[in-house]
């Protein structure tokens, strides 16, 4: 991880460069220093991850960099209701996450806040939503409230007819303070935080965290503790896309789908809860390693379980392959072309199945996976249909990764004492989970935790999924949306 | 009107209310077997109404009278359907008040009733559940019209009483023309009823519900009626195919024996149709709202060709 801090000038030159040859903005937070605050962005690029700084000094306000990176615009929404900094001349000027339960002038993630503040009621805050004008036109309003058990999240349809012309989301329902409340908790507790973020990708963020707590530690990670995260990732990834592809054939009316799929999923679960403690592996990436090692015989029942669904997941993809009336509902649904796929700085599984071989596993290999060649799993039609195939694929993948690491697993210490630094240390965690790219920036100070962003690829697809129910008719947004299958908590923090 | 005219019309109604909510736990019972979970157990429409009818009912706060009377006047437009369907004997003294044109009739009434309820609140998802309500009926109705007059030709007249004494005094055997109208009658009750491949009634997802969205506003002993309504509908569709196509059994009249024969029979046929049911909701996946039109476009020229094969080669059994 590379740390450099720019002038105001060349803030918006410096992202438009990177984007030139071909960097990508990771994330954008800001942060609180004894010099003032702080403007943070990461990027990707083809080296390595960078990490730019921007000290404001005082100054409320930071140029825009939403017209070179398009999602940047929400996280810079999101840094004037946490940490009052607001865009220059910005023309969108409506909270994000604040829905009226702090007052405009009080920012959450200052330092002078204890984050314990209460409130009056400050009043529902009016949030207009961009109207469609038109013969025939009309909007339908969607949630929070669902009729199934899914996280909230207000959808706002344009739509005349059946077609949907514009859709646009609002999220920060279940904003629930974690970055401040990383600020008072230990470093060698906080992963467990990190860990609940997302239930989906408990394992993703809490590598992510303990990656960049080790990087500012300067701590070594042992070869034996890193493959068995690498394991825990990869089972996480298989449950999680099992899950999915039951969901989706549901949601296209095929409820064979779901049953058959739960019951994989199910299976696989417990055989976690058995080998690490933890249906969703919570807490089993702890600092300095992971929390326990698996015995010779569990890593060869692994290997026989994951041998046995690679079979069976094949003999389901044959069914839902040749289901007539299901790949009608796949196929050019939600279709996300690769063009504005690159234009949104969309990334995860929804970028390779739209034709970006971006895969953090694979473009910039961290331990284990340098050593394991992952097989990238792309497909160009970016439609529902292609997100399932990349689902599938990485799937087998999973698979095959979790048969090699049970093959040949690295002797030796499972974890490692770890001695979080008095000093000022900074530390960034980068992992690809299931839905995309994780990532994790920590500041620590004094031995305790100063700044601790963790971002969720969510941010990056969430703007993605509204371009992509553009023309689509409305019935078919539930199953987009699936194919998608964002996170909310994560997204909100 | 005789006595035992009278007793099998009562007989006929009661079993409807009593076994429509069975039937469509049957199907639900034999779909949770199909895709190997275990089910609710075959009494679970029946507790469910019960529960809504326990249960107090909330109404908007904009409800006109329109949506209050909706319920009933669906209910009572399925209790009749139900009642003038020969299922257990051809002798049914409301038979003349009712043919074959006023059942679809019945069927549309109690449509733009639930239709003008849903829009009555205001809501995004009643409209939208309205509008596609419509689409389906719309089509599905023709369809249903050409099926029944298929059988009405065969039989000289649209009264269902006397098609299904025709039809039941024919040799057993397949016809074109009936099975052509059979196909055509299964696809009609498909998008009818709100079932895979037309709506699924197990979804969750607001934005692609068709029955759902209509009563999403309902609840309690509305909701309850609605239910049960929607119940009786199935019921009287899988009658309709069953009398229509399958109707030997039925008792004739002055033929007291033959109306106890007649139940027992009925179930069996409602067992084996229930669970094909079942089958083929299991078997498809839900198609896009904008195939529904080429669907029911196919059932309706199915049931047209199953008129012209009829007049083409003449009416079987005359």
């Amino acid at each position: 991880m590379k740390r450099e801090r720019l002038r105001r000038e060349a803030w918006v030159t410096h992202a438009r460069a990177l984007a030139a040859r071909g960097g990508r903005l990771v994330a954008l937070w800001g942060t609180e220093r004894a010099e003032g605050r702080v403007l943070c962005a990461a990027y990707a690029t083809p080296e390595g991850l960078q990490w730019a700084e921007l000290p404001l000094a005082g100054e409320a306000t930071f140029p825009d960099l939403a017209p070179v990176f398009h999602f940047a615009g929400r996280m810079q929404r999101a840094l004037g209701d946490l940490l009052g900094l607001t865009v220059e001349n910005a023309a969108d000027r409506r909270p994000w996450l604040n829905h009226g339960a702090w007052p405009a002038a009080y920012q959450p993630l200052a330092r002078a806040a204890s984050g314990r503040e209460a409130f009056a009621d400050c009043g529902v805050i009016d949030y207009p939503f961009v109207r469609v004008e038109g013969d025939g036109v009309h909007e339908i309003p969607v949630g929070p409230v669902h009729a199934g058990i899914i996280e909230p999240g207000h959808f706002r349809f344009s739509i005349v007819g059946e077609k949907v012309l514009r859709l646009e989301a609002r999220l920060g329902y279940v904003h629930k303070g974690i970055e401040k409340r990383f600020t008072q908790l230990a470093p060698l507790e906080a992963h467990r935080l990190a860990g609940r973020i997302s239930g989906d990708s408990t394992v993703a963020h809490a590598w992510a965290y303990c990656m960049a707590l080790e990087d500012a530690a300067g701590v070594e990670l042992p070869p034996r503790a890193a493959w068995l995260r690498g394991l825990m990732l990869e089972r996480e990834r298989v449950a999680n896309h099992l899950g999915d592809l039951g969901a989706l054939a549901n949601d296209a009316g095929l409820a064979f789908g779901l049953t058959q799929f739960s019951r994989l999923r199910e299976d696989w679960q417990r055989a976690s809860r058995e080998i690490f403690g933890h249906r969703f592996m919570m807490d089993g990436v702890v600092p300095g390693g992971a929390a326990a090692d698996v015995a010779p015989p569990m890593l060869e029942r692994m290997r026989a379980d994951g041998e046995r669904l690679a079979k069976e997941v094949k003999s389901l993809r044959a069914i839902l392959d040749g289901h007539a009336g299901l790949q009608d509902r796949f196929l050019s649904a939600g279709r996300l072309r690769p063009e504005l796929a690159a234009r949104l700085g969309v990334t995860g599984l929804a970028a390779r199945a739209s034709g970006h071989a971006i895969d953090l596993r694979c473009d910039q290999a961290w331990a284990p996976y340098e050593s394991l060649e992952v097989r990238m799993a792309t497909q160009r039609n970016g439609d529902v249909a292609a997100r399932v195939s990349v689902r599938f694929d990485e799937t087998l993948e999973s698979l095959r990764l979790i048969g090699e690491i049970c093959d040949k697993p690295p002797r030796g210490e499972h974890r490692v004492e770890l001695q979080v630094p008095a000093g000022e240390a900074y530390g960034a965690g980068w992992v690809e989970g299931w839905r995309g790219e994780v990532f994790c920036a920590l500041e620590l100070e004094g031995g305790a935790i100063r700044r601790c962003h963790a971002h969720d690829p969510s941010w990056q697809n969430w703007p993605a999924l509204e371009h992509a129910v553009m023309d689509n008719i409305v019935p078919d947004f539930p199953l987009i949306n699936k194919s998608f299958n964002l996170s909310y908590s994560g997204h909100d923090l | 009107m005789s006595a035992l005219g009278f007793a099998a019309q009562l007989l006929e109604i009661l079993a409807a209310l009593a076994l429509a909510p069975l039937f469509l736990g049957w199907v639900n019972q034999c779909r949770a077997w199909l895709q190997s979970r275990r089910g609710p157990g075959l009494l679970q429409p029946y507790r469910t109404l019960h529960k809504l009818f326990n249960k107090d009912s909330v109404l908007a706060e904009r409800a006109s009278p329109l949506f209050r009377a909706a319920p009933y006047l669906v209910f009572g437009c399925m209790t009749l359907a139900c009642g003038i369907v020969p299922t257990l004997s051809t002798e049914l003294p409301l038979s003349p008040a009712a043919d074959a044109i006023a059942l679809v009739g019945l069927f549309a009434l109690a449509r733009v009733f639930v239709s003008l309820a849903a829009m009555d609140i205001g809501t995004a998802f009643g409209s939208l559940g309205a509008r596609r309500e419509m689409l389906v009926g719309f089509l599905a109705e023709p369809a249903l019209l050409m099926v029944l007059f298929t059988t009405a030709l065969i039989s000289d007249s649209t009264s269902l009483t006397t098609i299904v004494r025709t039809l039941s005094a024919r040799e057993v055997g397949i016809q074109p023309s009936l099975a052509l109208a059979a196909v055509a009658l299964v696809m009609v009750a498909l998008a009818e009823n709100a079932r895979v491949p037309v709506d699924n009634p197990a979804t969750h997802l607001e934005l692609t519900m068709i029955h759902e969205a209509l009563v999403l506003e309902y609840s309690g002993r509305h909701l309850a009626l609605m239910e049960w309504a929607a119940a009786l509908k199935l019921f009287a569709y899988a009658c309709i195919g069953i009398a229509l196509f399958v109707p030997w059994g039925v008792a004739g009249a002055h033929a007291p024996l033959a109306l106890l024969a007649a139940l027992p029979l009925l179930l069996a046929k409602l067992a084996l149709g229930g669970f094909l049911l079942a089958l083929l909701e299991t078997l498809s996946a839900k198609m896009r709202i904008f195939r529904v039109p080429e669907f029911l476009g196919m059932a309706f020229m199915l049931a047209v060709i199953a008129m012209l094969v009829n007049l083409l080669l003449g009416a079987p059994g005359r």
